[in-house]
């Protein structure tokens, strides 16, 4: 424990700008992968426990797309692109064949995949640890706000990840595809009697989660070291900011996502061997509070 | 007395009666397995099979106690490998600081066991399906967190290194492999022949129903919670048991006994083995323990081979290969039978 340098941070402007905006890159790529999670889960009832993967196969993607082109657009693209057709196929091959069967099951599929997955990266990209490296464009001087350092990378990660949140909340909200889907969240009998296919719309949702933890991965991937098995810690840790947040809310993924971020930035200086547990402590401290999180309805 | 209370009442003795018959045969099964357990010394000189039948009872014991909560109450979970760890640390601990002699070690851990169990479950049965198992998870993640980061307690991430000292008591020496083996199989038939009465028991039947109704049981007069609590906290115990027999085996204790992987494997013993018949647990424990050591020195990509064996069972067979057996005998015994 080391509190004196948590009330030094805290006093000092640069020091409290450099680990609020690394408390926000922790949290963004959280919420894009936790949005995903808490989407899926709203919609299709599933805890997607491979989720993490998709986050993986994005970084993964993105460097590949990055070493054949060199494009940094075209790596993200390649990134989301991928890991949605890749979402799009798990569900319909796999996860489709588990529905309305034991939770178990559903969670032992998504285990295999995991274990699968992170095997399957490990034949094509090696056991080794991995960089994208940061593209040219983003190699420039840092921008020093009240004395702290803020990369101009972190801006546009911060930036991509709140349009990705608001296009994401408004597109739910307002357009006809996105009551379709809340539609189908809350009554697939019904929607399917009206002629609608619910298969699709599970795959599409699955996709569309795959490929917003796809683009996590594809952002993450000029900031982090890529290895196998990757997605773990990610996985767990959007958990986490679901559950806080509420499963199946997505503006309680935003604010859970912001606060594990906090967390995880300032807890590591006051508490460096403690800061996970910080996490649990918290989530703990949440669940017992308000069993369903913190935006979270009752779901029967 | 009420109609539901009357009716209660006149279903209470039968069970009673039941269990009765069903303890005599269930000791005469315990008795010669354990028989024929303690003559495997004598017969074969393979340390490598004594070994595997000593972490066979460690993980046999921690799967069938977390059923007791997946398979008989519905309580799902994610976080039993805490207690597993508990023990293993608890346990190593006592040894490591005290001196204490093996038995008074071993109670004093599962006293302590049953301390926070009792703590932690009182928070976590209050909640239902998805959100008890993922603050089961929580707590597990806490409680390795906490191992983690309280380095001159427990050694951080090194584990409990040194060894831990094994004095011998009433003329048993645990540092001789032989008795370690038979005591770690004494452990686990004794846990299996509890937690078999426990699972027996009209308290066991009174899970079940939780399991299928709780409303109802709450309906007729049972303190659900209470149930809950109890059958949480008597699983712990035996996942502790589990954790000082692997805490003997290895001579310490690690971080990732605590970690929620152990947990998950756990879940996976039981799906494997069937969560419907008692012994399913123990089924599934050889099974992933024998497909751990054959796939692990055939190929380097122990994954994809555990993945789709996983997928086999989830999506082929939809069940635990007890759970299908059973089905599949039934099945066939009316299909003779008409």
């Amino acid at each position: 424990m080391d509190i004196d340098a948590l009330t030094g941070c805290l006093a000092s402007s640069a020091c409290l700008v450099t680990q609020t905006t690394s408390g926000f890159i922790i949290g963004m790529l959280l919420f894009l992968v936790a949005v995903g999670l808490t989407l899926i889960f709203g919609v299709l009832k599933v805890v997607n426990f491979s989720h993490g993967a998709f986050y993986m196969f994005g970084a993964y993607f993105a460097m590949t797309a990055y070493q054949f082109t060199g494009s940094f657009a075209l790596a993200m693209l390649c990134g989301a692109a991928g890991t949605a057709l890749l979402g799009l196929i798990f569900e319909r091959v796999f996860m489709s064949r588990v529905y309305g069967s034991d939770v178990l099951m559903q969670l032992l599929v998504c285990y295999a995949f995991v274990l699968i997955f992170d095997d399957v990266v490990r034949m094509i990209w090696g056991p080794e640890f991995k960089s994208m490296g940061m593209p040219a464009a983003f190699q420039v001087a840092p921008l020093f706000i009240a004395g702290g350092v803020v990369p101009p990378y972190y801006l546009l990660l911060i930036g991509v990840a709140l349009v990705a949140a608001v296009v994401l909340g408004l597109g739910l909200a307002r357009t006809r595809i996105g009551k379709v889907i809340r539609a189908a969240a809350h009554n697939p009998g019904m929607v399917s009697a009206l002629g609608i296919n619910t298969g699709l719309i599970y795959g599409g949702v699955f996709a569309l989660g795959g490929m917003l933890a796809g683009l996590a991965g594809a952002l993450a991937a000029p900031v982090r070291s890529l290895t196998p098995g990757m997605g773990f810690s990610v996985l767990i840790e959007s958990f986490i900011v679901t559950v806080i947040g509420g499963m199946g809310s997505i503006l309680g993924a935003l604010i859970g996502a912001i606060l594990i971020g906090m967390i995880r930035s300032f807890g590591s200086l006051g508490f460096p061997l403690f800061t996970e547990g910080l996490m649990y402590l918290f989530m703990v401290i949440v669940l017992v509070s308000r069993p369903t999180g913190l935006f979270g309805k009752e779901v029967a | 007395m009420t109609e539901l209370q009357a009716e209660q009442a006149a279903v209470m003795p039968r069970i009673e009666s039941q269990s009765q018959r069903s303890r005599y045969r269930d000791v005469l099964i315990a008795l010669a397995a354990f028989a024929v357990l303690a003559i495997l010394p004598m017969l074969t000189g393979s340390k490598a099979l004594l070994d595997f039948v000593i972490r066979c009872s460690a993980f046999g014991l921690f799967a069938t106690s977390l059923n007791l909560l997946v398979g008989f109450t519905g309580l799902v979970s994610f976080g039993h490998g805490m207690f597993f760890g508990l023990g293993a640390y608890g346990f190593g601990l006592i040894m490591q600081r005290s001196g204490l002699p093996v038995p008074v070690a071993f109670v004093a851990t599962l006293v302590i066991t049953t301390l926070i169990a009792t703590v932690i479950g009182a928070i976590c049965v209050r909640l239902k399906e998805i959100y008890f198992a993922f603050v089961t998870l929580a707590f597990q993640m806490l409680i390795h967190s906490t191992i983690l980061s309280w380095v001159s307690l427990t050694g951080g991430d090194q584990g409990l290194r040194g060894g831990i000292p094994r004095p011998a008591f009433f003329g048993v020496d645990l540092s001789n492999h032989v008795h370690l083996y038979i005591t770690s199989c004494a452990l686990l038939v004794i846990g299996l022949l509890l937690m078999r009465q426990i699972a027996q028991s009209p308290f066991g039947y009174t899970l079940r129903m939780i399991r299928d109704n709780a409303i109802r049981a709450s309906f007729i007069g049972i303190d659900v919670w209470r149930a809950k609590l109890t059958i949480f906290v008597l699983a712990a115990l035996f996942a502790s048991t589990g954790g000082i027999i692997m805490a003997l085996f290895v001579s310490g204790a690690y971080p990732e006994f605590a970690y929620w992987t152990i947990s998950g494997e756990g879940i996976f013993i039981n799906m494997l083995g069937g969560v419907t018949t008692f012994l399913g647990p123990m089924v599934g424990t050889v099974l992933l323990l024998i497909l751990n050591d054959t796939v692990t020195r055939l190929t380097e990509y122990y994954g994809i081979v555990l993945g789709i064996v996983i997928l086999f069972f989830a999506i082929g067979l939809r069940k635990g290969l007890m759970d299908f057996v059973v089905e599949w005998y039934a099945r066939r015994r009316n299909g003779s039978g008409e």
